[in-house]
């Protein structure tokens, strides 16, 4: 070991992380750099209370017997598990995090458009969070994430109002984020970043955002009402006081599927980036992976009436459905395909990120194609509300998303913490996620066809066999999560020092120095090239 | 050590969802391998050679993109239209199914039979013959699924919901609550037994019953004092009953109604809501939160029972199974209700 590895605050230059010391340097900065870092420790935390519970839920599944837990117990479990993970830690996952540090480097921005605005969603975020955690710690809700009423607005006896406050706060966080981003992303390219060369990951996040922006207030007002029908029984979705149940579920999958996509977009948004760096070579069919990122949010919100096939819906609303959701997988398929003719003649790397770019792809087809099945009318009907859709989500949500995120985390942490993690240990837990994961959610594709429903605490004994293997799979994918955990904590001291591009990729966040500096260039860059130009790149140094 | 990959398949549709769910896996199996396939392969032979390797451009190509959009599309297609053909085949019952009921509780499946029997958590039916099942819900969302005939109903609370099936296969088979319904939604689990024709007509005459759904609706009819109104023969202050079911009925707002379940079920808890032409709002009180999901299908089932006109009161009529006659026996969801 060189004295220079063990020393390096000796030679540190100043970047965003040593312009400053102390609490009140974080909590009241404006840098998206550093409200990124805050964001990543909060969903950090939000993502082990999540995993906690997803733990619990599958601890109690080894056997069929409800024997852990009583059922009221295990009802909150997958309940704060879902609105954990899903309101706090998927939604903002990427777009908060990676996407707050990154989307203004990307176009050579020196902040995003509203500093304040942006560390104003970090508070309100926590706001919700702590709202959220405050349902927990006083008791638990049992909803499930959903909130389907009439058993949300009248038949629970738990923390409803508390944790749907939680949400409703919560998404004003995405709203500004949605906001600011938009308009950064309109006002705030550097000369020469043209819509034609933004990096994929920023047409991603503005394709998110967009969605954040015109959903978000939808579920805002739902839970709203949900929360009024609670305390007054004003007599919206209750039958017995002249609601309709079936009105709420409109107005909730009205935001939640479009929410699907505010939690897929990003992490394809990062593929892209992955797969051109460690493919070296630009990203084919450039125009059709952004423009699919635009289609997918603009028909992702005309689909949602698929989650509601047995409700008793209008045939011909069913039909409708069905049609557009498979409209909606074209542009989502366009994206694999592109990505893996990306790969084509390229010169591939089997860097970290790009497992787990492979592992995303490989998972999110899966998801994508189980996906096709709930679709289709005739099928859906048999497997809805069981353990497949269960398998399907997970596979988009965790196989794409949080594969996505872990990846991305990957490939930028030498930018963000200036150091270089074990690439060991990374390949190792990043076999452990992958071999984890399926094993955890594959069985549960045939559990559901089979008929096991979602939600059951307790289940038919011939089941058991699937369920043991699904819970065995979950604790090696815990695993897989703890171990870059650790890994990223340690690199932050020890991990040699990055260099200011580490993988020779191209795109403006790796022309300034690791960490950024606190306006993260010297000089406003300008762009004379379209992105991904590995071919003209002229430096060829490792950092 | 049961490790079952498959569900029995017991019902006339099932096979026809099957056949599509293979054909939907076959194709994702091979989309998968084809992606697989390329990324493994471009991984293994374009893998980076030296460290300063760089690979010429390639831009992309109209002619591949908007073949693997249209393509998969066309794929789709085959499925929409397969998926919805089953879809819409199973939408409504036959004219000549057998009526069931069954009323979602939390957490328990009460079903009723027209020949009057109840049962909690059991359902029999017979082989061969389309069941029609009317789904009530008495509090939240439930949903009726039974996997082996792949049907499944959301159960929605202030309606009535509709399924149906036709079991082709004896055994027994798992009934489930699919839409989470609170603390004992795992718990709302019952059986589906599917007996043979003759086997199903002793197990109906087997079973004790208070008499057939129409005479226990009939006896509510008494008690909870609506015969007062609408008398049988001559006009009272309500609408004459005999004879309106499955007509249609002129209302007060100048529309027509069909006199279904719905409509009658509607008639009972809200009055007003769709009051008969030349009737004066406000004269019957609502049922809304007096009497059960149960004691309302029966109620309709009687409406429904007077429907044939000139008929005599179902009370007349000798029953349909042995012990039906005998309408002595206390209705013990009516006890001290009136």
């Amino acid at each position: 070991m060189s004295t220079v590895l063990q020393h390096p605050e000796a030679v540190e230059t100043p970047n965003y992380l040593n312009q400053e010391y102390g609490w009140k340097s974080w909590l009241f900065t404006k840098d998206h750099k550093r409200i990124a870092v805050l964001y990543i420790i909060s969903i950090t935390v939000m993502f082990f209370i999540g995993g906690i519970f997803a733990s619990l839920i599958r601890v109690e599944l080894l056997t069929p017997q409800g024997d852990l837990v009583n059922s009221d117990t295990y009802n909150k479990f997958f309940t704060m598990h879902g609105i954990v993970m899903v309101f706090f830690f998927l939604i903002p996952s990427i777009p908060a995090t990676l996407g707050n540090f990154f989307v203004p480097m990307m176009i050579g921005a020196k902040d995003l458009a509203f500093p304040r605005i942006n560390l104003l969603s970090w508070y309100i975020y926590i706001a919700g969070a702590a709202f959220a955690l405050a349902a927990i710690v006083l008791g638990g809700v049992d909803t499930g994430w959903t909130f389907y009423t009439p058993f949300s607005s009248t038949y629970s006896n738990t923390f409803v109002i508390t944790a749907a406050v939680g949400v409703f706060i919560a998404g004003f966080s995405s709203i500004l984020t949605g906001l600011n981003f938009i308009v950064t992303v309109h006002k705030m390219r550097a000369p020469g970043m043209t819509w034609g060369r933004l990096p994929l990951f920023v047409w991603a996040n503005y394709a998110t955002s967009l969605i954040q922006v015109l959903g978000t207030p939808v579920v805002a007002i739902t839970l709203a009402l949900v929360g009024l029908e609670r305390a007054f029984h004003i007599g919206i979705f209750d039958p017995a006081i002249g609601g309709d149940p079936i009105l709420f579920q409109h107005m909730f999958w009205f935001y939640s599927h479009p929410a699907v996509y505010i939690m897929i977009l990003p992490g394809m948004g990062v593929i892209s980036e992955l797969v051109t760096c460690f493919s070296r070579k630009g990203v084919f069919g450039y125009p059709f992976v952004a423009g699919s990122s635009l289609g997918i949010a603009i028909i992702g919100f005309l689909v949602w009436g698929h989650h509601m096939f047995v409700t008793g819906m209008s045939m011909y609303a069913s039909l409708y459905f069905s049609l557009l959701s498979f409209l909606v997988a074209v542009p989502s398929a366009i994206k694999v395909f592109n990505w893996t003719a990306t790969m084509f003649r390229g010169s591939i790397s089997f860097d970290t990120p790009m497992l787990y770019a492979f592992g995303f792809i490989g998972l999110f087809t899966i998801g994508g194609l189980t996906g096709l099945f709930l679709a289709t009318l005739g099928v859906d009907v048999h497997v809805t509300d069981t353990y497949f859709v269960v398998a399907h989500f997970h596979y988009v949500m965790v196989g794409g998303m949080v594969l996505a995120y872990l990846g991305g985390m990957h490939f930028w942490w030498p930018k963000i913490s200036g150091r270089l993690y074990p690439e060991g240990w990374a390949k190792f837990a990043c076999l452990l996620v992958f071999a984890g994961f399926n094993l955890t959610f594959f069985p549960q594709f045939i559990l559901g066809y089979l008929g096991q429903p979602r939600r059951y605490h307790a289940y038919a004994p011939e089941f058991q066999v699937l369920n043991v293997m699904s819970t065995a799979g979950a604790s090696i994918l815990g695993l897989g999560y703890v171990i870059p955990l650790i890994y990223f904590l340690w690199s932050m001291k020890y991990g040699p020092k990055a260099g200011n591009n580490p993988w020779r990729a191209t795109g403006l966040e790796w022309t300034t120095t690791s960490p950024p500096p606190t306006y993260n260039f010297e000089t406003t860059p300008i762009v004379t090239e379209e992105a991904y130009s590995y071919h003209t790149q002229k430096e060829t140094h490792v950092g | 050590m049961q490790l079952p990959l498959f569900p029995e398949a017991a019902s006339a549709i099932a096979s026809s969802v099957d056949y599509l769910y293979f054909y939907l896996t076959a194709v994702s199996i091979v989309m998968t391998a084809l992606i697989f396939a390329a990324v493994f392969f471009f991984a293994l032979k374009y893998r980076r050679k030296s460290e300063d390797e760089v690979p010429a451009p390639i831009h992309g190509s109209l002619k591949l993109e908007i073949a693997w959009s249209v393509l998969p599309f066309l794929v789709m297609l085959t499925f929409f239209w397969w998926g919805a053909q089953i879809f819409f085949a199973n939408a409504s019952p036959p004219p000549d199914a057998m009526d069931i009921y069954a009323v979602g509780k939390q957490w328990m499946w009460k079903i009723q039979y027209p020949e009057g029997q109840r049962e909690i958590n059991e359902l029999h039916v017979p082989i061969n013959r389309p069941v029609k099942i009317t789904l009530a819900s008495e509090d939240v969302i439930h949903s009726f699924f039974i996997p082996a005939f792949r049907v499944k109903h959301d159960v929605v609370p202030g309606r009535y919901d509709i399924m149906w099936f036709t079991a082709t296969k004896p055994g027994r088979y798992h009934l489930f609550c699919a839409e989470y319904c609170g603390t004992e939604h795992s718990g709302m689990v019952g059986w589906v037994t599917v007996m043979t024709e003759s086997d199903y007509e002793n197990w109906l005459a087997g079973s004790g019953v208070e008499g057939t759904m129409a005479q226990q609706g009939e006896r509510l009819f008494g008690q909870l004092g609506c015969a007062t109104c609408h008398q049988l023969e001559q006009q009272g202050r309500g609408p004459i009953l005999r004879g309106i079911y499955g007509s249609r009925i002129q209302l007060q707002n100048g529309q027509t109604v069909l006199a279904d379940d719905a409509y009658i079920r509607e008639s009972i808890l809200n009055p007003n809501a769709r009051l008969v032409a030349g009737y004066r709002t406000d004269v019957m009180p609502t049922f809304q939160g007096q009497i059960t999901e149960e004691q309302l299908l029966q109620l309709v089932v009687y409406i429904k029972s007077l429907a044939v006109q000139g008929a005599a009161p179902v009370s007349e009529q000798s029953a349909a199974t042995p012990g039906g006659a005998a309408a002595t026996t206390e209705n013990p969801n009516t006890g001290g209700k009136k």
